[in-house]
């Protein structure tokens, strides 16, 4: 079995885009990746594409077919949808099927229209990922259900506002530098301390924006990376998904993640690597309780232990661990159907050199992509390796 | 979605809660759930049988939320929790406490009371 190839990717600009449509916003994404690829549109055999709530957003369902002709690609396309994991699931299909022989090329990719709406419809919308009978009607917003989380980690294992702060300065910090993302504003502990409160303990530091944007990337078989002669050092070497109980009260702990811990497990084993291996991580913070939990969760921190990484500073871009050398969703973006291959394209970007914050990891060989959807009820990670 | 639109169990537990008798949906193992269900999702049972709801739960955790979504916005700022009532655990609101004073295991009991912003129903926990 031969690890599929990155030949190439695309982001957009991640922002306040209320005009765009999303077809505009893939078509971005996509041509950039193909371009980039060097590979004739001609051959792909797929798109597997993520989109979250197009139809509350832009009225607009079956967007599989609407997104191949925005590319110009002549394929069968599949939209999937797993809350903000949906990307990650597309990607997780286009490695199945590049992995069994049936495709040699596949565009994966995602798009989210957002802002059009609003942030109070957007608010609505983004609650649908969560148990509408038992959460919604009893007032859960998605920032709610990790405050919910935070407080349960707060009791179990310790740890403070102050330590979720370290997350998002940190991830404001590492923004910087990074042109497609939605705030490029460095911030102090002391602005997100004071921050207003959307759902006790967390304020609006903890939360990531609400944003339009999409991402893209092109995946080839290897022998039809060596064929064509393509610049595509980065292979996709593991893939792993995880689910749980849709709502949290199902569940029997509240401040861990287990369907991440069975992604992370599934996609080292089948990569064939530990957790140990890994030089660098982009997790699912879309609100900065979740990226301690992703950490934890890819085994880089015992748990327990993830709240104090930011702040003794192991996941910062001179630390031991970076975590989100993009400034992660909370100052990236994260419109949410194309997060997931957004995480692909900033790891294999980092590993090939090519990212603005490469050089935190100077010899870095090792990436994970940690997607998580709803409460973190479905998961995937992916394990990527430089293989030239 | 509205409330003219049916629910079928969903609608039926909450009026059980209303008329002071809640339920839960309990497994041979114990596994406790919220319906409807046909199998424990836990364990895989098929063997399921409605039990009365303890008249007290303690909550697990909580946040009080002050960004809230439209069908929500006039009761904002409001507290929302999940509180264990034995084998199975609950989402409501809390009511009849600052929202500064709730704290973990806090006991509870459950009832049915109104959105202030829409006049719907909703599952509330009263301190008791």
């Amino acid at each position: 079995m031969t690890d599929p190839r990155i030949a190439g990717a695309g982001v957009t600009q991640f922002g306040k885009h209320p005009e765009r449509t999303g077809r505009d916003l893939f078509a971005d994404a996509g041509l950039e990746a193909l371009d980039q690829s060097g590979v004739d549109p001609d051959d792909v055999d797929a798109l597997y594409y993520g989109n979250f709530m197009g139809e509350l957003a832009e009225h607009q369902g079956h967007q599989g077919p609407l997104m191949a002709e925005a590319i110009g690609i002549d394929a069968p396309a599949t939209r999937l949808e797993a809350a903000c994991a949906s990307a990650g699931a597309a990607v997780r299909e286009a490695v199945k099927t590049l992995r069994n022989g049936e495709s040699d090329v596949v565009v994966v990719g995602g798009a989210e229209r957002m802002t059009n709406i609003g942030t109070a419809a957007a608010t609505d919308a983004l609650a649908i990922a969560a148990d509408d009978l038992y959460e919604i009607r009893a007032g859960m917003t998605f920032p709610g259900a990790y405050a919910l989380m935070a407080r349960a980690y707060f009791e179990e294992f310790g740890g403070s506002h102050e330590d979720l702060a370290h997350v998002a300065v940190k991830n404001h910090e590492h923004a910087l530098v990074n042109d497609h993302a939605q705030i490029q504003k460095a911030i102090t502990v002391e602005d997100a301390m004071e921050a207003p409160t959307i759902a006790a303990p967390l304020g609006l530091y903890d939360s990531c924006p609400i944003t339009d944007g999409a991402a893209a990337a092109v995946l080839t078989t290897e022998a039809y990376a060596e064929d064509h002669g393509l610049d595509a050092p980065v292979a996709i070497s593991g893939t792993g998904q995880g689910g749980d109980n849709l709502a949290l009260q199902d569940r029997p702990h509240l401040a861990r993640t287990p369907a991440a811990d069975k992604a992370a497990q599934e996609a080292y084993a089948d990569a064939g690597i530990e957790a140990g291996d890994v030089d660098v991580a982009e997790v699912h913070d879309c609100f900065t309780i979740a990226e301690v939990l992703a950490i934890e969760s890819l085994g880089l921190f015992e748990p327990g232990e993830g709240i104090h990484a930011a702040t003794e500073g192991t996941t910062t871009r001179d630390g031991e661990m970076p975590v989100n050398l993009s400034g992660g969703l909370k100052a990236k973006g994260h419109p949410v159907g194309a997060t997931g291959v957004a995480q692909l394209a900033t790891i294999a970007w980092v590993l090939d050199g090519t990212h603005p914050r490469a050089d935190a990891v100077p010899d870095g060989t090792v990436g994970v992509a940690h997607n998580a959807g709803g409460t973190v009820a479905s998961t995937t990670v992916h394990v990527m390796e430089v293989k030239e | 979605m509205t409330e003219t639109t049916l629910n079928g169990e969903y609608d039926d537990w909450i009026d059980q809660i209303e008329a002071g008798e809640g339920y839960y949906v309990e497994c041979e193992e114990g596994h406790g759930w919220l319906p409807p269900r046909r199998v424990c999702p836990d364990c895989g049972s098929r063997e399921l049988s409605d039990e009365s709801l303890p008249a007290s739960g303690e909550i697990a955790t909580h946040t009080t939320i002050t960004v809230a979504t439209p069908q929500f916005e006039d009761d904002a700022p409001y507290v929302t929790a999940i509180a264990e009532f034995g084998p199975v655990s609950i989402t409501g609101l809390v009511r009849g406490v600052d929202p500064e004073d709730v704290s973990m295991g806090d006991a509870v009991g459950i009832e049915v009371g109104e959105r202030e912003t829409t006049g719907e129903r909703a599952v509330v926990f009263r301190p008791r």
